[in-house]
């Protein structure tokens, strides 16, 4: 039992990365999950079916593609990379930040359904309701619609959480795979098969891997049935 | 209080072009499901935009498509009830009931929680979910809701639709304490002759996305002619009377009115109570000379003032007795038989156990005076 969690110093570093970027890419993702969400759910207008092609692209392109997409956008030298890292110092490659944006961005399809979903499961009687009663549209939003999709949003974020946990591909074409920088879980991984005598150090990670995903989807499955029965819906 | 409504809209092959005034304490929107009434009282909340037209309460424009003013509902301050109560299901009651207070200004709130909590005797819920109240109990939860925001004006929307009949007569005495005990005046769409003819001061009648016929309940439920085809064997005369004394002996109470002395089913009200008593045309009849040897109790004499045609081989027959209008439904052969005609002196005849919970209830205390 003691080799499993006897990690060298480089191991430890990956775990934290991966949690740390996991945990960002999916608070980031929330805030524009939310309105594109809300946009798809109930917008009417001209480009919807784009705007939500777009949205699914990185679910359905080769996650290296994504990868390579996002190192010509916000690379040193692409249009939103410079201009970030010129007025805000927010640079993003080969930096953590990147693989956090490369992860949010894999995972963002799977939020937006998510969200979406429990949008439009949400009576807007309820909402025409509160409007009788003196609410504005946001207080609306805020005390109707907001708790009334709360299932909705835990699972989306575990899903993206999970999903940036596992992300590959887009990270590594974008970030590299730099230790104590960009080098998260899968990076870790693929470098120790890559390597002879890795095996062991491999395993390791697999294992923690697969704890932490089954311990996030017991966290969702648990907040989802609290907040389930606070709200009691027939 | 008055309310002007003055709109015609079009909805996906129906039109609704109507106009009418209300000042009343509770003012019904009577018609046969179809007829555009929740549409009107949409309008009236501000859940749908009017095509064109007007809309007023109390001389403050809500609606006025030809100025381009449309108020949001969220300002307009006028509670809805609705038919399926819509409580948050997130919330405890006492949030539900919390929720509109807290967006009226504090100098705007009238209505006080342990007020409105006792009227509608809803103290025992308030810790409960929504999910785990009865249908009735939703309903007084909704009114209650919809009067803490303190409104100007109440619109309920077929609120007993959804319950049994059991539940009907759980919620009805709450809403005419809410008629004659608070200042607010109410909208109140219904189909159901029963609701509109116990509780409504006013009834504005619809068909077809327009107004048939509007004015005070009394004289608009005249019009049998005008009833929903299945609720025409509910209609008949509305008569407002006031209790005499008990018949402990019998079992009765005696009402004072201005036909005579009714003699209905013991009442649990008080002597001197006001009592409105809608008396059903089909259980009216007639007779040309006083019966004797007769079990019925009631024996109105009076005078025909109007013969008109029914369903099938019906006709109604308008009795004026002492100024109160009593409405029977006979046969055409009985009317030939007995040789009825206008002006011709008769006695209308009701049976006492032909009044029950449905056609009885408490009378308005403000018209009964005039």
């Amino acid at each position: 039992m003691n080799w499993l969690l006897d990690l060298t110093p480089d191991e430890w570093n990956a775990v934290r990365l991966s949690i740390k970027v996991a945990t960002v890419a999916m608070l980031f993702s929330l805030p524009p999950g939310i309105l594109i969400a809300l946009l798809l759910a109930r917008g009417q207008f001209w480009g919807k079916t784009l705007l939500n092609g777009l949205v699914h692209l990185p679910l359905i392109l080769p996650p290296v593609v994504t990868g390579y997409l996002l190192l010509l956008t916000f690379g040193r030298r692409g249009p939103a990379g410079a201009f970030l890292a010129e007025h805000f110092g927010i640079v993003f490659s080969f930096r953590w930040t990147g693989a956090a944006l490369a992860c949010g961005v894999m995972g963002f399809p799977l939020m937006v359904r998510a969200i979406r979903l429990s949008i439009e499961a949400v009576d807007r009687r309820m909402e025409a309701a509160a409007g009788t009663l003196g609410a504005n549209p946001l207080w609306v939003f805020a005390t109707i619609t907001l708790p009334l999709i709360l299932p909705g949003l835990i699972a989306g974020a575990i899903l993206a959480f999970a999903k940036a946990m596992g992300e590959f591909g887009a990270t590594i074409t974008f970030v590299s795979n730099i230790p104590n920088e960009t080098q998260t879980l899968p990076s870790a991984i693929y470098t120790f098969t890559q390597v002879p005598g890795g095996d062991e150090g491999a395993l390791r990670l697999t294992l923690i891997s697969i704890v932490i995903s089954m311990a996030a989807l017991v966290a969702s499955e648990v907040l989802a049935r609290r907040v389930g029965r606070r709200m009691d819906i027939e | 209080m008055s309310v002007l409504v003055d709109i015609s809209h079009r909805l996906s092959g129906f039109a609704i072009d109507a106009r009418f005034e209300s000042a009343g304490r509770l003012t019904a929107l009577f018609g046969a499901s179809g007829s555009g009434k929740t549409t009107l009282i949409n309008m009236i909340a501000g859940l749908i935009r009017p095509d064109k037209g007007r809309i007023e309460v109390d001389g403050r424009v809500l609606v006025d498509t030809s100025a381009g003013i449309f108020v949001p509902k969220h300002k307009r301050r006028i509670g809805m009830v609705f038919q399926d109560a819509r409580l948050f299901p997130h919330m405890s009651v006492a949030s539900n009931l919390r929720y509109g207070r807290w967006f009226t200004p504090p100098a705007e709130r009238y209505a006080g929680m342990d007020a409105v909590v006792d009227l509608l005797g809803i103290g025992p819920l308030m810790n409960r979910r929504p999910a785990k109240l009865s249908g009735g109990e939703k309903q007084r939860v909704a009114i209650g809701r919809a009067l803490l925001a303190s409104p100007r004006l109440l619109l309920m929307d077929e609120p007993l639709a959804s319950l049994d009949e059991a539940r009907k007569a759980e919620i009805l005495p709450y809403i005419e304490r809410l008629r004659d005990e608070t200042k607010i005046p109410i909208v109140y769409v219904s189909h159901s002759v029963a609701e509109v003819a116990r509780l409504a001061s006013d009834v504005v009648m619809l068909a077809q996305g327009h107004v048939i016929a509007s004015g005070p309940t009394e004289a608009v439920m005249q019009r049998l002619d005008l009833l929903p085809v299945e609720e025409r064997g509910e209609g008949g005369a509305v008569l407002d009377t006031r209790v005499l004394r008990h018949d402990e002996t019998f079992g009765m109470t005696v009402l004072g009115s201005a036909a005579g002395e009714i003699r209905v089913p013991r009442l649990a009200m008080t002597t001197g109570a006001r009592v409105r008593v809608r008396i059903r045309a089909r259980d009216v009849m007639i007779a040309t000379e006083k019966p004797t040897g007769l079990s019925a109790l009631n024996i109105l004499p009076g005078t025909i003032t109007a013969i008109s045609p029914g369903e099938g081989p019906a006709v109604e027959v308008g009795i004026d007795c002492n100024g109160a209008t009593v409405l029977a439904r006979i046969t055409e052969q009985s009317r030939h038989t007995l040789k009825l005609h206008l002006g011709g002196k008769v006695f209308a005849v009701v049976k006492t156990v032909s009044f029950d919970r449905a056609n009885t209830g408490a009378g308005l205390p403000a018209e009964m005076d005039g």
